[in-house]
């Protein structure tokens, strides 16, 4: 089966640049819009992941928790999700997207049926925010025989050993947290650094796609061009939350930031 | 299921951190992968090394000030007829709540481990006011995070942690409660996990947390056990031990000695929080049946919605406002071990007015729930049964709350 993320890497690859990916929340600020923004910013993003919302956050910053809790609070439920990215699969169909979120919403659903659901919701891949490795060893493998890419986390923190073995046990796609902090964080790591370290996980396995996450913004997505595929999410929410404050149209004032990040790797 | 004999109820888990193979586990991002297992590791090793055994028990000794009392009451056993109560006067160690022998425990841990900086998360107020005078005793720079909501209803134990040097974090988001502080802990020990050691204020959390705690307050019980055989000359035939359970740390501490008994010979009964008469909602997860989820890094039976949301909870006692509970808690309600069951604000209200009435003794709004099923089931019971509730907290903290609901000074 031909992998949606494997293809989008490849061609922004092709394309000499990394590809973008984008995080908003599904359901913010309502499940009609949350799709709109979704599906505009796919004109500029390669790989849309979508975050299923949960109120007690132990890993996310401030933008994604205000985010979270205003989707929840218009009471976005799991099935919506699953809806919502359907729904965008239909006119996007090459677009990869990855469901990402906090690992009791899946255990509550039931790890197969979310998994069935997330087949026939044409989901590309899942980042499960608190399912560390090695605990996460049979959901990934399930993911698998479901055709979904599990993305395996790396921080700073990640000793040599257990980035050999998370490397090994990988699917096509490892997401490098950038430094130690929740996400939406200043970045307080230069990005020489980052992309040593970056460059430790690629020379493992350069098949593999590395994407660097956490703190990126405008200012610094082109400083870190030379990864596989860089990841937004903070500063879109935030964007989000600032159309609502002065009632303007998230929709066009997400994907003007999402264009401008798109403008700045290529 | 089944409880092992002659091991600590806190090592009686799997290599994933799993008691029973559902509950505990470390449910946690990657970041704090490597510093949970630096602590991990560290504590290990420390609990069986001698020179910190002995610092430990140093400490425990003369800052902490063991043994806590072991007394009667009299005047309330006589005056509700039946079964002789008991109090293990908890709230008797320094800063008034067992909550010190973690926080102590943690200083010391966090001091091996060369790290300067110790943050908490507190919901009476109890955990944070410990973690900043161990703080203050072992030089090292605190930070609590606590429920905006807490710290309004908290405000004497609030002073107590300024006093100390600590600075409070106040948490806005969510219910702005005990949930809330953990988290808020939690992402702050993902950002700052290089210099800075985490105390989690209870036997909940990712599993060396649960161990770490359980181990610390497993003090309350060993006095206790000694305290049983020079009182009774040896450990009487019916004994009752009733606990308040939160996180569930004072609990385990309070039982630990106890698990391998009978418990024909020696009942363990947990007293969860069961919120306003009126309201449906509550802080019980295992004494109202709550499901199995992940909070906060371990798995446990918690107050949630069908999605997995976590519930809001409500409760008088900020120390009991809690949606999930310790792993080791649900592990030894499976197993039937200890029996779960709640009492109300209204009834904690009552049982403080009637031990403070009765009795030289202030418990907190927290053991006031224990006392509240110590005096409900007293009457029923032969005067031969001994109940023991353990008091573990001082009710100074909740001056403002008990003044409004009773008119009190």
């Amino acid at each position: 089966m031909v992998s949606l993320i494997n293809e989008a890497f490849k061609k922004a690859r092709n394309a000499n640049r990394p590809a973008l990916l984008t995080y908003t929340v599904a359901g913010d600020n309502t499940k009609k819009k949350s799709l709109d923004i979704l599906k505009s910013i796919s004109d500029h993003a390669d790989i849309c992941e979508l975050g299923f919302p949960h109120n007690t956050p132990i890993a996310d910053g401030g933008q994604i928790q205000t985010s979270a809790y205003r989707a929840i609070k218009n009471g976005i439920k799991i099935n919506d999700v699953f809806a919502i990215a359907k729904e965008f699969k239909l006119s996007k169909k090459t677009t990869p997207i990855i469901l990402m979120g906090y690992y009791n919403m899946i255990y509550q659903y039931d790890e197969n049926k979310f998994l069935k659901k997330c087949k026939s919701s044409k989901i590309d891949g899942l980042i499960v925010v608190d399912l560390p490795y090695p605990e996460n060893k049979i959901f990934s493998k399930k993911c698998k025989r479901n055709g979904i890419n599990f993305v395996q986390l790396v921080s700073p923190t990640t000793s040599n050993i257990r980035l050999k073995r998370i490397v090994r046990d990988s699917h096509n796609m490892i997401y490098y947290i950038s430094m130690l902090s929740t996400t939406g964080g200043k970045l307080k790591v230069s990005p020489k650094k980052i992309l040593e370290n970056y460059f430790k996980i690629k020379n493992q396995n350069k098949s593999k796609n590395v994407v660097i996450g956490f703190g990126i913004t405008e200012k610094s997505i082109k400083s870190l061009k030379k990864a596989d595929g860089l990841v937004v999410g903070s500063a879109i929410c935030k964007e989000i939350s600032k159309s609502i404050k002065k009632r303007q149209n998230a929709v066009t004032n997400v994907t003007n930031v999402v264009r401008r990040l798109k403008n700045k790797i290529k | 299921m089944k409880i092992k004999k002659g091991v600590p109820l806190i090592d009686q888990h799997d290599q994933f951190g799993f008691w029973g193979g559902k509950f505990g586990g470390s449910f946690i991002p990657e970041t704090l992968k490597k510093p949970v297992e630096d602590l991990t590791d560290e504590f290990k090793k420390l609990r069986k090394d001698k020179k910190f055994i002995k610092k430990k028990d140093y400490y425990f000794k003369n800052y902490i000030g063991s043994p806590t009392s072991f007394v009667k009451l009299e005047n309330l056993s006589s005056h509700l007829g039946g079964a002789q109560i008991w109090a293990k006067v908890v709230s008797e160690a320094n800063g008034g709540a067992h909550k010190i022998y973690n926080a102590t425990v943690h200083a010391l841990l966090c001091k091996a481990m060369g790290k300067k900086y110790i943050v908490g998360d507190t919901g009476a107020g109890y955990a944070g006011k410990m973690l900043s005078m161990a703080a203050k005793k072992f030089g090292l720079k605190c930070k609590i995070f606590m429920g905006a909501k807490d710290i309004k209803r908290q405000k004497p134990n609030c002073d107590a942690m300024k006093k100390n040097g600590a600075e409070i974090v106040p948490v806005y988001s969510g219910s702005q409660t005990l949930v809330d502080a953990v988290s808020e802990c939690m992402r702050y020990w993902v950002s700052n996990c290089d210099n800075t050691h985490m105390c989690v204020g209870s036997t909940v959390g990712p599993n060396i947390f649960v161990k770490i705690c359980g181990w610390s307050t497993a003090q309350i019980s060993r006095e206790l056990k000694k305290q049983l055989k020079s009182e009774f000359k040896k450990i009487p035939k019916k004994i009752k031990l009733i606990n308040c359970v939160g996180g569930g740390s004072s609990a385990y501490g309070f039982w630990s000695e106890f698990i391998d008994f009978n418990k024909k010979q020696i009942e363990l009964i947990g007293v969860e929080a069961g919120g306003p008469k009126k309201s449906k909602l509550h802080a019980a997860p295992l004494s109202r049946n709550a499901k199995i989820g992940v909070l906060h890094g371990a798995a446990s039976y918690v107050c949630q919605d069908n999605e997995g949301q976590i519930n809001e909870t409500e409760s008088i006692s900020a120390g009991l406002d809690y949606p999930g509970v310790s792993p080791i808690h649900c592990f030894l309600k499976d197993t039937k071990r200890a029996r779960y069951t709640y009492a109300t604000d209204e009834d904690a209200l009552n049982a403080h007015v009637m031990v403070t009435k009765f009795e030289n003794l202030n418990p907190s709004l927290e053991p006031s729930h224990a006392f509240a099923e110590a005096i409900k089931i007293a009457p029923k019971l032969s005067k031969d049964t001994i109940i023991i509730v353990n008091s573990c907290g001082d009710a100074k903290k909740d001056r403002d709350i008990l003044r409004e609901r009773l008119g009190k000074n």
